[in-house]
């Protein structure tokens, strides 16, 4: 479903270029639950722009659902979902279920089968009850049971979400994932999503990836994640361990040869 | 892509209407803000009987030409200029995950009606100045020609002005001085301006056929500028060339565009 | 102590507002392009106004041109437009308690960011349209230090009059529904009876009289009539004195109302 071979995006600042992710390969195939993890500023946002084809790569190549994202940004958004959990898609000042309307008719999907859809979803996401509360009066949760729920009225086989967690209670952060975790086994949709609550990858996610300086730095299960740090149980100590030691490592490594792996790979 | 413009319109309006009061405020703010500008003419016109060569009501005529369009480009594509706001809240993002082309959702996006006051405003001086002029209905034909070319001029500097933010982020402000510096500048008779300004705004920024040539065809005056009587006839094809090259920009514009922060 | 280090918050806070406002110096530049493109513009408008009725006003065509620049060049310090104070948006928030509990005046708190914010935007915006006016069309330019010391003077009484006149603007917004419409009643005042669009003294009749006897005139007029030297000077600054001194205790009485009506009542 998700192809990525040697992508790479350089920032040119004021003369100085960075590299927020360089030599990036990997593959997501349809039915996978991949959690991606990565200090701030490692390169997660960058990737995950580049797969919404929000942003071009400026090397490398890429294929999401078959589609180059951001040369065919229109064809790719029916093909997925996309939740940012800092900010919303929805519209302020309307109730919630205005702003489900207005997406079905933006992705033009058909009635019956949205009116469908939307019963499923309110019956997982148990959202009936504020359906008709304008977006602004709801909490932080409620409105982002609402933002995952306009990403998949169309009916999307990909669902793509940056930090959907962020910010929500216990209550609220254990029906987002029981959510995740049904649409993944129930409805075989492809998921993708990237997090700093290690929470959401222990319960949710079979294959992991770090992303650290734009690089993949780890990739494989969360049982082959822990077992990085020998004798260390606790994939909190694992993650920080790690964390820890890419920052002595220099801010921008030098380009390994190709052929050599990224790091562990499960 | 008209269906959606519509759709999104009546949600923004939809949204709005949830402060009436606000919306009342605003649509009367907004005309007292344009009656501002016909105030000045008059205070001008307290004083002298011509400016550059014109009288008060063929100035009416040009500002409520300029208003008119310069006011309907403003209801209907005018927050586009809102674009920097969006690339630095990051909200840019979010319209580009949607199967609808960004243009249609940034010049929806917090659409509000109450602009319609100064698009009223702007038809009524217009009618008000020709109803003292004595236009032959021969050229009668050239008004609405006029008008509509100058919304597409107007449109096209907006979004000109809007997709050179995708480079300059932090200075939306020169939008404004493209946008709202031609609205004023067209809001006088060009006779006022200097020789070289008048020629830059003819041949380089085209702001001259919003109503300065048509509206010498419809007055029957000479140009006070010696420039070819031809050129009077021209507004259309100078408002195509406009929207063309405001096109390109902002296909450049979005091509380079850079997502910022998290 | 006390009135030492009192004075040395107030002072922090000028210099705290003008690098908070040196940060947007990108914004700043383009507002320079702009105000000095509407110079040009609102120039050549007056040259065909003063071309058909020369001396009109007892202004010659070079004191109009000048008044063209030099209003456009108070429009970043004295924020013409209206706006430049966060208590509106603080309101909203109710973060504007968490103001109102310090030990300070929350006028003087303000006012002291805004001297801030209009040194470091007269440095800006100030500076360039006045130097393009020069340039392009000749300006009068004082040559005798008193005229120059004047001018400072007045351009100083017109930012504190423009803070007295938008802090109660800003502070309203603890009693009205909506403040948009306040601000843009506001920017209508302002704009028009301060003579930024067009010179007070060609208003007609006694709207002119009218309009001259505003705080308004306070921020646009009069530091340009003092510059042009059309005026008398003790007459100008006592004007503006006058007016900031209007402003500024009925924004202190404003000012505590709205304590009782934050603190007290809980908003």
């Amino acid at each position: 479903m998700i192809e990525v071979d040697r992508l790479g995006r350089t920032f040119k600042v004021r003369g100085t270029v960075t590299h927020a992710v360089q030599d990036l390969s990997f593959g997501i195939e349809a039915g996978e639950f991949v959690g991606c993890l990565g200090p701030n500023g490692a390169g997660k946002s960058t990737t995950i722009k580049m797969l919404t084809g929000i942003l071009a790569p400026t090397s490398g190549r890429l294929r999401v659902a078959g589609l180059d994202p951001s040369r065919r940004r229109t064809a790719l958004a029916r093909e997925i979902g996309v939740v940012f959990g800092q900010r919303t898609t929805l519209w302020w000042d309307l109730p919630l279920k205005d702003s489900f309307e207005l997406v079905r008719l933006l992705y033009k999907v058909d009635r019956g089968v949205f009116r469908r859809r939307l019963d499923e979803l309110c019956a997982l996401l148990d959202i009936g009850d504020f359906l008709t509360t304008p977006v602004r009066q709801l909490s932080l949760g409620q409105r982002m049971q609402g933002d995952i729920t306009a990403a998949l009225l169309h009916d999307p086989p990909i669902l793509i979400l940056d930090e959907p967690t962020i910010g929500l209670d216990v209550v609220s952060k254990a029906g987002v994932r029981d959510f995740l975790r049904r649409l993944n086994a129930e409805n075989g949709t492809t998921i993708l999503l990237t997090t700093h609550d290690l929470g959401d990858i222990e319960r949710l996610c079979r294959r992991v990836m770090l992303i650290d300086h734009g690089r993949l730095a780890f990739d494989g299960t969360v049982a082959g994640l822990r077992a990085i740090v020998p004798g260390e149980d606790s994939i909190e100590e694992v993650v920080t361990h790690l964390y820890l030691s890419s920052r002595r490592s220099p801010r921008t490594p030098p380009p390994r040869p190709a052929q050599d792996p990224p790091s562990v790979t499960a | 892509m008209v269906r959606t413009y519509v759709l999104l319109v009546w949600t923004w309006t939809r949204a709005a209407a949830q402060y009436p009061l606000s919306f009342t405020l605003m649509t009367l703010g907004g005309m007292v803000l344009g009656g501002l500008d016909v105030a000045v003419i008059w205070v001008i016109f307290t004083n002298t009987t011509t400016l550059g060569g014109f009288g008060l009501s063929e100035v009416m005529f040009l500002y409520g030409a300029a208003c008119l369009s310069f006011a309907t480009a403003d209801l209907l594509f005018g927050n586009v200029d809102r674009i920097s706001q969006h690339i630095r809240a990051g909200t840019f993002d979010t319209m580009l995950i949607r199967p609808v082309s960004p243009f249609v959702q940034m010049a929806t996006d917090r659409f509000v009606p109450y602009r319609a006051g100064r698009v009223v405003q702007g038809a009524v001086i217009l009618a008000i100045a020709l109803s003292h002029l004595d236009v032959p209905g021969d050229r009668v034909w050239m008004i609405p020609v006029m008008v509509l070319s100058g919304i597409v001029i107007f449109t096209a500097v907006w979004v000109l002005g809007s997709a050179v933010q995708f480079l300059l982020t932090d200075a939306p402000d020169l939008t404004n001085s493209l946008t709202s510096g031609g609205a004023t500048l067209t809001q006088y008779p060009l006779s006022v301006y200097s020789a070289d300004l008048v020629r830059g705004v003819t041949f380089v920024l085209p702001l001259a056929f919003v109503n300065w040539q048509p509206g010498l065809y419809v007055l029957g005056r000479e140009d006070p500028s010696g420039l070819p009587y031809w050129l009077r006839f021209l507004s259309p094809a100078a408002a195509a060339a406009m929207a063309l090259v405001a096109a390109l920009a902002w296909r450049t514009g979005i091509r380079h565009y850079r997502s910022t922060g998290s | 102590m006390g009135r030492c280090s009192t004075f040395a918050l107030y002072l922090r806070l000028v210099w705290y507002g003008f690098r908070k406002h040196a940060a947007y110096r990108a914004a700043a530049v383009a507002g320079a392009f702009t105000n000095t493109v509407f110079g040009v513009l609102r120039a050549y408008v007056l040259i065909a106004l003063w071309t058909a009725r020369p001396g009109l006003g007892g202004y010659d065509l070079t004191d109009a041109v000048t008044f063209s620049f030099l209003s456009q060049a108070y429009i970043g310090p004295m924020q013409v437009f209206g706006g430049g104070l966060d208590i509106p948006q603080r309101i909203r928030s109710g973060d504007i308690a968490l103001d109102l509990v310090r030990p300070a005046s929350l006028q003087l708190w303000n006012l002291s960011e805004d001297l801030g914010r209009a040194a470091c935007l007269f440095l800006i915006r100030s500076v360039v349209p006045v130097v393009a006016g020069a340039l392009l069309f000749g300006i009068l330019l004082p040559d005798d230090v008193v005229t120059w010391a004047a001018f400072l003077t007045s351009f100083v009484l017109g930012v504190v009059v423009s803070f007295g006149w938008r802090y109660l603007v800003a502070v309203a917004t603890c009693w009205v529904i909506d403040d948009r419409g306040l601000s843009v009643m506001s920017m209508i005042l302002t704009t028009f009876f301060s003579g930024l669009m067009v010179p007070l003294v060609i208003f007609p009749g006694g709207l002119g009289t009218l309009a001259r006897a505003l705080p308004w005139a306070a921020m646009v007029q009069v530091p340009t009539d003092v510059y042009l030297g059309k005026t008398s000077l003790v007459d100008a600054l006592a004007f503006q004195v006058s007016w900031a001194v209007v402003l500024l205790g009925a924004g202190a009485a404003v000012t505590a109302a709205a304590r009782r009506k934050v603190v007290i009542q809980g908003g």
